[in-house]
């Protein structure tokens, strides 16, 4: 992995904090995250992991520090703000219309790429159809992309539960972002869908280029395939670097297997 | 309808002349890509392998060479595989599911110095096995997902030789062409490797003249005109897929569908409706099996009407199908039943515009075939082998029966061997295995008759009928033919029989050891009010052996139905005393009949079945689960079956 190529930092923290009421769930987090690259964000239980991401697609505001994304720095935001800015995300537990096809799921990830306005597209007529049958082809990319053919127009409810991810990363992809989050992409996972998950995770990062923000859990998925993992502990950041690096760093080994003070 | 003119091409480049001459506008291939069918007329099918053909030869393919393609079924594949053609090269596509090990053997024994693979899995084969073949020169991708960072200078796109293909057709536009021309009918086609459960696989060498004369035959058979579809689903390294997707396509010139994945060749098959449909029987069980499933789930309204019309279409549908005579009311109520029942299901099934479907590979249930059809799918029986490139006997329509597999296929002789074996001898006979000339002396003998290993009868209609593997087959001292495993599975369909063993060979009437089931016996005896202290007692209980003696008459009138099996009726049987048991050596562990051993041990049983004992002593050898030894004593009574006249009265009657 060493020799892999990374543009500039496409997103930066500086002194970044958040609290709740008296909880300080993010104290002045610092860090840079570079085009193209696999960054892994991990850390204990209530580290603020979640927060983190939440923090980068504009769910939460940062009570205090500055967010610099694309070279702007960033004021008060709202999520959709970050989708049309090309941050998508996938949650914890998976957040699909269950009632819907997978086809048509992924589709609403193209909501912010339509120009025709509901009327025109309830018609289906003129450019509201040229633009659907457009916007029908990218999805069958992503549909090919992550083979779910066969489930095309299965109604995601009835889906298992790896599948389900699949087509919420497919739904985030649709967006084409430029920074991808993914909240705990392998939690319910059995291995084999774990390391089917890990090698779409790396295809989207190598043939579209993406840059690539996940929580995981799993170890060896993360020493597997990030080039860089950031670490938190209550709050703060106490390691940072590549999986090597962060692996030997005596901070992690207590923040996961405890210390006496 | 086959053009008989169209004997003047020999080979199938020169054919794909031809087909692009008479028809380059009809659709030759079709494709489902990002949710939509694609199509590649002939033109586009033919344009695609003359590039890759261009382009192979650029990469230094000479005539004879070996071009190993491993995949699912996919349109390019079939494109490289008619490039290699047009080169003289020759084919040997290889299962798509075959581990690194099983490659290498292929292309060891072949000698491929090219490869084709569908994708990154593929490759990754192709790759693994690079240190035992450095001889291979270049593998050709057809999905390039994944494989960017792979080493250009040998894993190479499907794209980019097309382009040099492209390059070298214009450098030298007559190549190609004359290329083709150098080719004969003589010349192979194409190596298929049986998949080999004895010993190694053996590659089965087919010649261009053997699969087109074949295709010929066959399309005239079923009258296939350039405007069926059939759908390539499965392996391409079978010969079924060789024949139906690739040569009596470009024979009849029909369009061949290929799938978007092995996950959605149901769906696939519902959209495009094929009328002309191959699958081994496994494949319409796993169908039946899906309905049935749905149907119990179904509402009741829905389940009632269901099974009632089945009923109707049990009683008269097979009878339509083959024009027979059907009261009026039964026609009237499955034509009711077609517009509730049967064409919805069929519909959904893939299958409302099947013409003509084929089962082969196996011997197919009676209760499956007929459930298709009697829904009016013209289902019909092939018996074919790599070595005939598929066809030996086949069923005419209106000459359909579950356990026949149909008469001669046209210019196939037909002939049944001294012990039974079924031989012939037709212009598909393959040329030889490759590279394995005690194999080719010991399958075909030198005036070119095959011998199939399958024992088997022309019945009075002549039609063939297979019962067994040729060299578990016997005689028995009248002549006729005695098939043990035949009789034996016969037996083991009844509940109460857990395992049978059957004698006969070189015997004057046939008899059995029986292993009751012991679930089953002691569940009946429970209903029945017959108490009993273990195996032994159950096994020697005197109902016991009616319950048994029962179930042997029924297969008696089975065998006595059949003029070549009547003098294989059961007239004396042994209910053994102790379960047949892997431990005791008895029985392999995938539970097949150890023949030989069981003679060894049981020797004084069987010498009992053959003398006017009544009863018989015997010691035999246990093996306990902690691996002890004991044995076990018996004193075991020989049942005569009543209606049949004692045989040892017979046989002092005769001395």
């Amino acid at each position: 992995m060493s020799e892999r190529q990374f543009g500039d930092a496409v997103l930066s923290f500086d002194n970044v904090s958040i609290s709740f009421g008296a909880v300080a769930a993010l104290t002045g987090i610092s860090f840079d995250i570079y085009e193209h690259e696999i960054v892994a964000i991990i850390g204990p239980n209530g580290a603020g992991k979640t927060t983190a991401l939440n923090v980068i697609n504009g769910v939460y505001q940062p009570t205090d520090g500055t967010i610099t994304y694309k070279g702007e720095a960033r004021t008060r935001m709202r999520p959709y703000q970050a989708a049309a800015q090309g941050i998508a995300r996938t949650f914890q537990n998976v957040a699909l219309f269950k009632g819907m096809n997978t086809l048509d799921n992924i589709m609403t990830g193209r909501n912010l790429k339509m120009k025709s306005n509901l009327f025109l597209q309830g018609l289906y007529w003129g450019p509201a159809q040229r633009e659907e049958i457009e916007h029908r082809k990218a999805v069958e990319k992503i549909i090919d992309f992550l083979e779910i053919e066969s489930v095309r127009k299965t109604v995601v409810g009835r889906l298992p539960f790896g599948l389900q991810k699949r087509v919420e990363l497919g739904r985030a992809l649709a967006a084409e972002p430029e920074i991808l989050l993914l909240d705990e992409p392998m939690a319910g996972m059995n291995l084999e869908e774990k390391e089917d998950m890990c090698r779409f995770v790396l295809d989207v990062n190598d043939e579209l280029g993406t840059t690539i923000v996940l929580i995981e859990h799993d170890m060896s998925v993360v020493m597997d395939i990030s080039d860089r993992v950031i670490v938190l502990d209550y709050g703060r950041k106490i390691s940072e670097g590549t999986p090597e690096v962060v692996r030997a760093d005596q901070n992690v080994i207590d923040a996961y297997l405890g210390v006496t003070h | 309808m086959t053009d008989r003119n169209q004997s003047v091409a020999d080979t199938f480049p020169k054919l794909l002349r031809e087909r692009v001459r008479t028809g380059g506008d009809r659709p030759a291939m079709r494709e489902k890509r990002y949710g939509i069918w694609q199509t590649w007329t002939w033109k586009d099918y033919e344009g695609v392998i003359r590039r890759f053909a261009h382009g192979l030869s650029d990469l230094g393919f000479k005539r004879g060479d070996k071009l190993t393609i491993i995949g699912d079924n996919r349109p390019r594949l079939y494109a490289a595989m008619a490039s290699a053609q047009c080169l003289g090269g020759i084919p040997v596509p290889a299962y798509q599911d075959s581990v690194a090990g099983e490659i290498q053997y292929l292309v060891e024994h072949s000698e491929a110095h090219f490869i084709v693979a569908e994708d990154q899995e593929q490759v990754d084969k192709a790759l693994e096995i690079r240190e035992q073949c450095p001889f291979v020169q270049a593998i050709i991708y057809d999905n390039p997902r994944g494989l960017r960072d792979y080493d250009p200078e040998l894993v190479l796109s499907f794209e980019a030789l097309e382009e040099r293909g492209r390059q070298l057709a214009e450098r030298d536009p007559g190549f190609l062409d004359q290329a083709i021309d150098e080719g004969s009918g003589a010349d192979t086609a194409v190596i298929l490797y049986t998949s080999g459960t004895t010993g190694t696989p053996k590659g089965v060498v087919l010649s261009h003249e053997n699969l087109l004369v074949t295709s010929r035959n066959a399309a005239e058979f079923d009258r296939i005109t350039p405007d069926t579809n059939s759908l390539a689903y499965l392996p391409m390294a079978w010969v079924g897929d060789n024949i139906f997707s690739f040569s009596e396509a470009f024979v009849a010139g029909f369009c061949v569908n290929c799938p978007e994945s092995g996950a959605t060749v149901m769906q696939d098959m519902r959209e495009i409706g094929p009328d002309f449909y191959f699958g081994p029987p496994r494949i319409f069980e796993n169908l039946l099996t899906m309905v049935m499933i749905r149907m119990e789930d179904a509402g009741w309204i829905k389940r009632k009407l269901f099974h009632y019309f089945m009923g109707v279409a049990r009683r008269a549908g097979g009878r339509i199908l083959d024009h027979q005579s059907v009261s009026l009311w039964d026609r009237l109520l499955y034509g009711v039943g077609e517009l509730l029942i049967f064409g919805p299901l069929k519909n959904t099934l893939g299958m409302s515009r099947i013409r003509v479907a084929y089962t082969a590979g196996e011997a197919i249930g009676p209760e499956l075939f007929d459930f298709y059809r009697s829904l009016g799918i013209n289902l019909k029986q092939l018996y074919g082998q790599t070595e005939a490139a598929v066809f030996v006997t086949m069923q005419l329509d209106g000459e359909v029966r579950s356990e026949t597999v149909g008469t001669a296929f046209t210019d196939v002789e037909l002939k049944i061997a001294e012990n039974s074996e079924v031989l012939y001898r037709s212009p598909g006979v393959f040329q030889e295995y490759y590279k394995n000339p005690e194999a080719t002396a010991e399958t075909k003998t030198p005036d070119g008759w095959v011998k199939t290993g399958d024992a088997g009868y022309v019945d009075e209609e002549g039609h063939l009928r297979i019962i067994d593997r040729a060299k578990d087959v016997g005689k028995m001292n009248d002549g006729s033919m005695f098939a043990p495993k035949y009789i034996e599975n016969k037996l083991k369909f009844y509940q109460y029989i857990k395992e049978a063993v059957t004698f006969g060979d070189q015997k004057d009437y046939a008899s059995a050891f029986i292993n009751i089931d012991l679930d089953a016996v002691s569940n009946w005896a429970e209903r029945n009010n017959i108490t009993y202290g273990g195996y032994q007692e159950i096994a020697s209980h005197d109902k016991v052996r009616g319950l048994i003696e029962d179930c042997i008459a029924k297969v008696n009138e089975d065998l006595a139905a059949d003029s070549h099996l009547r003098s294989s009726q059961i007239q004396r049987f042994i209910i053994l005393h102790k379960e047949l048991d892997a431990d005791d050596g008895e029985l392999t562990r995938t539970r097949k009949v150890r023949r030989r051993i069981i003679a060894e041990k049981y020797g004084t049983l069987i010498d009992a079945l053959y003398s006017d004992q009544q009863h018989v002593e015997v010691e035999s050898q246990v093996t306990f689960e902690d691996g002890s030894t004991g044995s076990l004593h018996a004193d075991l009574k020989i049942y005569d079956l009543p209606g049949l006249k004692p045989m040892h009265e017979s046989l002092a009657a005769a001395s």
